[in-house]
């Protein structure tokens, strides 16, 4: 029983954070870079368009439940299943979401990136 | 990519494997939380080692942030995974753990991961200020 909740909380830290990074990306792309708009405007112009954006809080939201979700994990589960498995997993999703919603160009170099860090991971773990 | 840039990316790293560690350990010690008493989980940050993995995660966070404004998200990942590099060679040199040969061939890909993705451009979607600047056209000064 322990080990369905175990994979449940995976799979809801997977697709939330996923989720989550697309949107925070994006808006992070909306407010532009944060170095240059600092130059122009300051930095409390900057925590004004970023706290300001929706795409950042509705991001905010989806990153607070795969932390949630891992807390749950983690006091079922040992870290070093827990950590890799959602880790890469997350890994791979990000690279597929980020092709659809983010439009960026996910080359074979990204790709490679991404399976190989993905497989690294479990290694560590195993 | 300016030396400045590879910091906050350092940043996103450290701080991100550095929390995760602490968290971990003040959740042992908090122990299992049962399905029925879901709320409990709120009280989990009162455990001085979550407290502090939580300060530090939110560091992660404002560098995550920093990185995204100017980093494609696939190119911020993987280029942050160093996180898990480091944290075996912390458990080996530091907390004198035994490093397998499976988690030296894990170092290895990662090492690998990163090395294919930051060959490549850091920036390859459309930004909002290529959007709706009318000028886009007018060169850009890099920093």
């Amino acid at each position: 029983m322990r080990h369905l909740y175990t994979w449940g909380a995976i799979t809801i830290i997977v697709l939330a954070s996923t989720t989550g990074d697309v949107l925070l990306s994006r808006a992070m792309k909306q407010v532009g870079d944060v170095g240059r708009v600092r130059r122009e405007a300051g930095w409390i112009a900057v925590v004004f368009r970023v706290l300001r954006n929706p795409n950042f809080l509705l991001g905010l939201l989806a990153m607070a439940s795969a932390f949630f979700s891992l807390l749950f994990a983690l006091s079922w589960a040992d870290v070093s299943l827990v950590a890799p498995a959602s880790a890469s997993l997350t890994f791979v999703a990000n690279a597929v979401a980020a092709k659809i919603f983010l439009h960026e160009r996910v080359d074979h170099l990204r790709w490679m990136a991404a399976l190989l860090v993905a497989a690294g991971v479990v290694l560590l773990a195993a | 990519m300016t030396f400045r840039k590879y910091l906050v990316l350092a940043g996103v790293a450290i701080l991100a494997s550095a929390g995760d560690s602490l968290l971990s350990r003040g959740m042992k010690q908090v122990g299992a939380i049962s399905l029925h008493h879901l709320s409990s989980v709120i009280l989990a940050i009162l455990n001085p080692w979550v407290a502090l993995g939580i300060l530090l995660l939110l560091g992660f966070f404002a560098s995550y942030m920093m990185a995204l404004s100017w980093a494609d998200l696939t190119y911020v990942l993987p280029a942050t995974s160093v996180g898990y590099v480091l944290l075996a060679l912390i458990a080996k040199f530091l907390l004198h753990e035994d490093v397998t040969l499976t988690r030296w061939l894990g170092i290895l890909l990662i090492s690998a991961g990163v090395g294919f993705v930051t060959r490549g451009p850091a920036l390859t979607s459309p930004t909002a200020s290529d959007n709706c600047m009318p000028d886009a056209a007018a060169p850009r000064v890099q920093s």
